[in-house]
């Protein structure tokens, strides 16, 4: 089962190889690794998409709990939180394929961000189940290059991670 | 007063009542070393390795339950620290490493002896720093002692820059320290500890199965009397031989692969396993699935991550086990006659264990012509001070070192449990010997391990330290030759040692004292003519070159599926 966690830690030197090496020791997988500074001096935040069953996922909680660099643990998995991700999306884009692609964008809510006689370059965000959705209607005209950021994840309601 | 960062450190080491250090010189610690050359109170002694050295502030730590404190070059000085450092951490002992780095400017350029040692002891360590600024290195070693020594204890290694040990600076050493991502719980949660009383005296056939954290927890003491006061039968693993006196009635000495029959049938037919400061380690469970059927299982650990790791549980109590014993014993004492009942409802336990001692107790046949190993180490205990305190390297006489000596106190076992690291127990019980000049110490060793790190016999010599080291000589790799044996065929691959070595003149040039016995009739003669020797002295027995340690769990193998003799 899929799991997202959000890790608040020290933005310390070397912090992210910690988390790094320790999914990797216990063999726990990681499928997408966001990491920037958050809002309060110091601290940055981790969004990490995991596998596992419940049991893995106790694991990784009070695993990740142990590093001293850690401060916080959110386990998004109960759908309390709010969870995006931006693409970058270089799809080609000749003759009738043109307007094709622009109808996709549109239905999207995406954005054209870079455009050539042969191509589109196109801005999408929105959950991960609706950049594998636009992924799923441009990959016939010829995707070039993608990139994605990964999942972002934020609790919902009018409370921050501290309260 | 300004010092360079050097003269800091070692103020620091001071300042945490740091004593003795263990440690090597080179080119990125030859500041440091200027330092002490003057520095009286701390007592610096040279291993001939830095793997003996880390072992030897591990085996430092293990006697006094103080942090142990290592030091090494860059490079390779650092890289020779590894294997002590993986050693202290997989038996979660309380240790600073300090390394030599490259100067700043220089990191990451590979420059001469330079490696990432922080970035190599990763995954072994509880925490690592690297110190950039002569400002930080107080509250960096105030942060790395209070991590290495606080909650589940564990190896913090300080990389510490030619640069900034040059660098000059003021030294104030901080009174307290906060570090906002590490809150050890160490006060058990109260609702929890009641129910787990509650729950203990529901059940009828009740075993307490102790492990490292109730030594490294102070907690002998809670222990021992809540398992009087309840009558509950002890089991230890390895780790936590000494937490409870083997002395006692209600013992049941080591459980696991090479642990007693009645332990390993105790926890068969358990219904209440009360987990104390251990970790469900596959050595002790066997096979997982058929592991403690009938049991309900209450872990007690500081460290939440061992709980629910291998096994399930029905009540977890994270916090310092020797808080938690001793509040469960003043909750037991509150139903006085509830314990009464629950000490009768298990007199039928205490009579099935009884037929599984009596039906397979530990035991050896013994041999009028060649030395049996298991003897020695009875006539060793039989032999030694009662607070003698012993170290074993890794294999079969580590094995029958758990079976035959009997520990009876905390802290007086040294031995790699977690890692199994051959070469352990000679630098091991040079720490413990450094630490407590005035007892006796014993390192337990087999031909094989002896030699990892018979260089330490020098440091012996030189500093004094008068540490008796056991050889069990079989001239084999005997815990490997046994699983060939029982399940390779005989074919013994590589663990026939072929060179016999002669250990008395070893002794000799180094400097100390050989004693050699061949027959069982020497044994004494020679255990009692190296115990009253002042030096370092090694007292070898050829023993029975094929014995085996048993009974056994074959790996995979349910824990009652004991191979009794084979």
């Amino acid at each position: 089962m899929q799991h997202t966690i959000s890790v608040i830690v020290e933005n310390d030197f070397g912090v992210l190889s910690r988390v790094a090496t320790l999914f990797s020791g216990r063999g726990f997988n990681i499928e997408s690794l966001s990491v920037a500074p958050t809002n309060e001096e110091g601290l940055s935040r981790m969004t990490i998409v995991t596998q596992g069953d419940a049991q893995v996922l106790e694991q990784i909680n009070k695993q990740l709990y142990k590093l001293i660099d850690v401060l916080k643990v959110l386990d998004f998995t109960d759908g309390s939180a709010i969870e995006r991700e931006l693409a970058l999306i270089k799809v080609a884009a000749e003759d009738d394929a043109r307007a094709e692609v622009l109808r996709i964008v549109d239905i999207f809510r995406a954005k054209i961000i870079d455009v050539t006689p042969k191509s589109y370059t196109i801005e999408a965000t929105g959950n991960p189940l609706k950049i594998d959705a636009i992924l799923e209607l441009l990959r016939p005209l010829g995707l070039k290059e993608l990139v994605r950021t990964g999942s972002v994840a934020i609790g919902r309601g009018a409370k921050g991670w501290n309260g | 007063m300004k010092m360079n960062g050097a003269r800091i450190m070692l103020e620091c080491l001071k300042k945490e009542g740091v004593d003795t250090i263990f440690g090597y010189p080179g080119g990125t610690v030859i500041n440091l070393y200027d330092e002490l050359f003057n520095f009286k109170e701390i007592h610096h002694i040279l291993p001939r390795h830095e793997q003996a050295g880390t072992h030897a502030a591990d085996g430092y730590a293990r006697a006094t339950g103080r942090v142990g404190v290592a030091l090494a070059t860059s490079g390779p000085g650092a890289t020779n620290t590894v294997t002590g450092i993986a050693t202290a951490y997989m038996d979660s002992i309380p240790m600073v490493i300090i390394t030599g780095q490259v100067p700043t400017p220089l990191i990451g350029n590979d420059a001469f002896q330079e490696v990432d040692i922080i970035g190599i002891t990763r995954p072994c360590t509880k925490h690592s720093f690297l110190i950039r600024n002569v400002k930080d290195i107080a509250l960096t070693m105030k942060k790395a002692f209070y991590i290495a020594r606080s909650g589940r204890p564990g190896p913090v290694l300080v990389d510490f820059p030619k640069d900034v040990q040059m660098a000059m600076g003021e030294f104030h050493y901080p009174e307290t320290v906060e570090i906002r991502g590490y809150k050890p719980t160490l006060t058990g949660h109260p609702r929890q500890i009641e129910k787990a009383v509650a729950m203990v005296l529901e059940s009828r056939r009740p075993v307490l199965y102790v492990g490292g954290g109730a030594v490294l927890g102070g907690a002998a003491e809670p222990l021992t009397t809540l398992a009087r006061t309840l009558s509950v039968p002890v089991t230890t693993t390895l780790m936590g031989l000494g937490a409870f006196p083997e002395s006692d009635e209600l013992s049941l000495g080591m459980l696991g692969m090479h642990g007693a029959y009645c332990a390993n049938m105790a926890m068969t037919n358990s219904d209440m396993i009360i987990a104390v400061g251990a970790r469900f380690d596959d050595r002790v469970t066997g096979k997982l699935s058929t592991f403690a059927p009938h049991a309900k299982i209450i872990h007690i650990d500081v460290d939440p991550t061992s709980i629910k790791k291998n096994v399930r549980v029905d009540l977890p109590i994270v916090g310092d086990v020797k808080d938690v014993l001793q509040k469960m014993l003043i909750q037991a004492e509150k139903s006085a006659e509830k314990v009464a009942a629950f000490t009768e409802g298990t007199a039928s336990w205490h009579a099935d264990i009884a037929g599984w001692k009596e039906k397979h107790p530990i035991s050896y046949k013994q041999s009028s012509t060649i030395i049996k190993p298991q003897y020695v180490i009875q006539k060793l205990r039989e032999l030694s001070d009662d607070d003698a305190i012993i170290s074993t390297d890794v294999g079969q006489h580590q094995m029958w070192t758990a079976q035959f000596f009997k520990f009876n106190k905390p802290r007086t076992l040294l031995t790699s449990g977690g890692l199994g690291t051959m070469g352990f127990g000679l630098p091991a019980a040079m720490g413990a010997q450094a630490a407590f000049p005035n007892r006796q110490v014993i390192t337990i060793c087999g031909d094989g391990g002896v030699q990892m790190n018979i260089q330490e016999m020098a440091t012996l010599v030189q500093n004094r330290l008068p540490v008796k080291i056991v050889i069990l000589n079989n001239n084999f790799l005997g815990m490997v030759r046994q699983w060939q044996e029982l399940f390779f065929d005989r074919r013994y691959s590589s663990t026939c040692m072929e060179l016999p070595i002669d250990y008395i003149k070893l002794a000799d040039a180094y400097g100390a004292k050989g004693f050699l016995a061949t027959k069982p009739s020497e044994v004494e003669s020679v255990i009692t003519a190296g115990f009253r020797e002042e030096g370092p002295v090694i007292m070898e027995f050829k023993i029975a070159r094929e014995e085996k340690v048993l009974p056994m769990v074959p790996a995979g193998a349910s824990l009652n599926e004991m191979v009794l003799n084979a």
